[in-house]
């Protein structure tokens, strides 16, 4: 009789116990439904712009006009190819610098500042670097260099490269540390100086997760949008100089999505927009999964 | 440079580099070391910054006054209020999805082709760019339920951006809980649930905790989603806790004034919603975090 009892409680404690497990995979696959159901959503909406233009003229036209139908969104992707790289090439460096110095030269009690420091850049909305690009970096450009406004493509792609450090020094950091401490000893007991060492061996043997850090720091800056368009001018047009006012994918979605009508041509192009970035960072997922892939082959 | 080849003797003999490796190494120290300063100095300047210029304009009236679109001297209640409004309604609507994500990757998931999935959906979803996150929400809520720029579909959207951060940091805080205790618990015939609950979790929570609240710090200050999702204007009502109103947030604000507002004081609201929000983010990253950091370090102290 009460083993019987002991049997049922049992059973409904195993039942429990199942019940759990489909909960849990089913918060898993919920992610799943989401990111499929951005891409379907975003890329409906974004694709009903080619029943009105075409996508050449969408792609290969440099000509931003809603009011007389010209949808070339071409200044809008350079845009933000260029501030994307040129971020990268400001910001990596010192990044990769950083995360050396902290994995291999800083004193533990500096390691153990510059750690939540990372935190904290990540930590400040893109609001506040939007707000200091402008108040700050904007007229000291206009100063520095003579002109006329100082807004854009040097002045995003400055505010970006401090924002991508954090994602830069972190994951470059861990990748540098992973590195088995006897290859280091090795070259150090070869004779090899410490700068010897970090450049002959810790970094090739860290590059995976280096390369990961300044493709996830691309991500970064590609989508990143209140700072830059607080500070890129805000203007249709193709840049010829790092001075120039010009637009990217981002920004330009941000100004103008407000004023256009669900569903119109214009708030269409806008979503194809979006749709371009959510491409662009799907496929960055995808060349770090290779990258990552190479390490472990 | 020749007096040092001649001071390094006659093993030199072959070396045809113009500077010595120790001068590069000594070199390249320098230039590391400034590396570390300057990263640790921008961040200090730009604190500083925002600190100096927003703390001033921080009265008493400005952070509860309520807010005007056109004439000087006004407040960011309701925006603060709206901001953790939002905030605590998207960790409550993220933590339960994100912490069972987590547990299934770190305690059930092997190598299959699910698993692989559900790893590729929450890499994809975490680097999707939060304004696409804001235009997905803005189909969805806005437009396709009709609920127009509201606090509960800027909420919702928003824990898209929390719930990948947040499976990250509860796969991490599980596995580093040792197998012995797993182990325990099932021979002494725990079900795999009741371990989780039990023992797992118990441990794995001020992993947990420390992750969480830079995740807060983080969706505090998120403002692209939340343009189009929660929108630009505020409830008459103060505080209103209605999760169909619009519900600007401070960094929404922020941005507003800056950009498309017209008030004649938008710098100086401009720079107090800086200073609030960098000492909000301060409490998060550095007074919240501690109890989380103490407890790891007095639970790995006692038990392992």
């Amino acid at each position: 009789m009460a083993s019987s009892v002991n049997i049922g409680e049992h059973n409904l404690k195993l039942a429990y116990d199942r019940y759990m497990r489909y909960l849990f995979i089913a918060s898993a696959l919920l992610l799943t439904v989401i990111i499929a159901a951005i891409i379907i959503f975003v890329g409906q909406q974004g694709l009903m712009t080619f029943t009105e233009v075409s996508p050449a003229d969408f792609f290969l036209a440099g000509k931003w006009d809603p009011t007389e139908g010209k949808y070339g969104a071409l200044s809008f992707i350079l845009g933000s190819v260029y501030v994307t790289l040129l971020a990268v090439l400001l910001g990596a460096p010192l990044g990769l610098a950083g995360a050396v110095f902290m994995a291999k030269i800083a004193p533990p009690r500096l390691r153990d500042i510059m750690r939540p420091a990372t935190d904290l850049y990540v930590a400040i909305p893109s609001v506040v670097y939007g707000f200091i690009g402008l108040t700050i970096l904007v007229p000291y450009i206009r100063v520095q260099f003579g002109v006329n406004t100082g807004f854009g493509l040097l002045a995003a792609a400055a505010i970006l490269a401090v924002m991508i450090l954090p994602t830069i020094i972190s994951i470059s950091e861990d990748a540098i540390r992973s590195v088995p401490r006897a290859l280091e000893e090795g070259s150090l007991a070869l004779g090899a100086t410490r700068w010897q060492t970090i450049t002959g061996v810790i970094l090739p043997a860290a590059l995976p997760g280096i390369l990961t850090s300044v493709i996830l720091a691309m991500a970064r800056a590609v989508g990143e949008t209140m700072a830059v368009q607080m500070v890129i001018g805000n203007t249709p047009q193709i840049a010829r100089s790092l001075f120039m006012p010009t637009s990217t994918l981002t920004s330009e979605i941000v100004v103008e999505m407000g004023n256009t009508p669900f569903g119109s041509a214009w708030g269409n192009s806008l979503f194809l927009m979006a749709l371009v970035l959510l491409l662009l960072s799907l496929a960055m997922i995808v060349v770090i999964r290779r990258v990552a892939g190479e390490r472990t082959a | 440079m020749n007096a040092e080849a001649i001071d390094r003797g006659p093993v030199i003999m072959k070396d045809k580099r113009l500077i010595s490796p120790k001068v590069i190494d000594q070199v390249a120290n320098l230039g590391l070391w400034l590396s570390g300063l300057i990263i640790l100095g921008i961040l200090a300047a730009f604190l500083t910054y925002i600190l100096y210029k927003g703390l001033p304009v921080l009265t008493w009236d400005f952070i509860t006054g309520m807010s005007t679109d056109t004439r000087a001297g006004g407040g960011v209640g309701p925006q603060l209020f709206n901001s953790f409004y939002i905030l605590f309604l998207s960790m409550a609507f993220s933590i339960p999805v994100a912490v069972g994500a987590g547990i299934y990757l770190a305690e059930y998931a092997g190598r299959s082709k699910l698993t692989d999935i559900i790893r590729l959906s929450t890499e994809s979803l975490a680097t999707v760019p939060s304004i696409v996150l804001g235009l997905f929400g803005m189909i969805i809520f806005v437009n396709t339920l009709g609920l127009g720029f509201s606090i509960i579909g800027g909420a919702l959207t928003l824990s898209l951006l929390n719930i990948p951060v947040l499976v990250r940091v509860t796969e991490e805080a599980v596995r580093t809980v040792p197998h012995q205790y797993r182990e325990a618990s099932l021979a002494l015939g725990a079900t795999k649930w009741q371990t989780i609950w039990r023992v797992v979790l118990p441990t794995a929570l001020p992993g947990m905790i420390t992750g969480l609240t830079l995740t807060a710090g983080r969706a505090l200050g998120e403002s692209a989603i939340l343009i189009f999702t929660a929108g630009t204007t505020v409830s008459r009502q103060l505080p209103d806790p209605n999760l169909l109103a619009a519900g600007e947030t401070l960094a929404v604000h922020m941005w507003y004034v800056m950009a498309v507002g017209l008030v004649p004081d938008r710098v100086e609201i401009a720079n107090g919603i800086g200073a609030l929000l960098v000492i909000t983010i301060l409490i998060f990253n550095l007074v919240f975090t501690i109890p989380g950091r103490l407890l790891q370090r007095k639970l790995s102290g006692t038990k392992n």
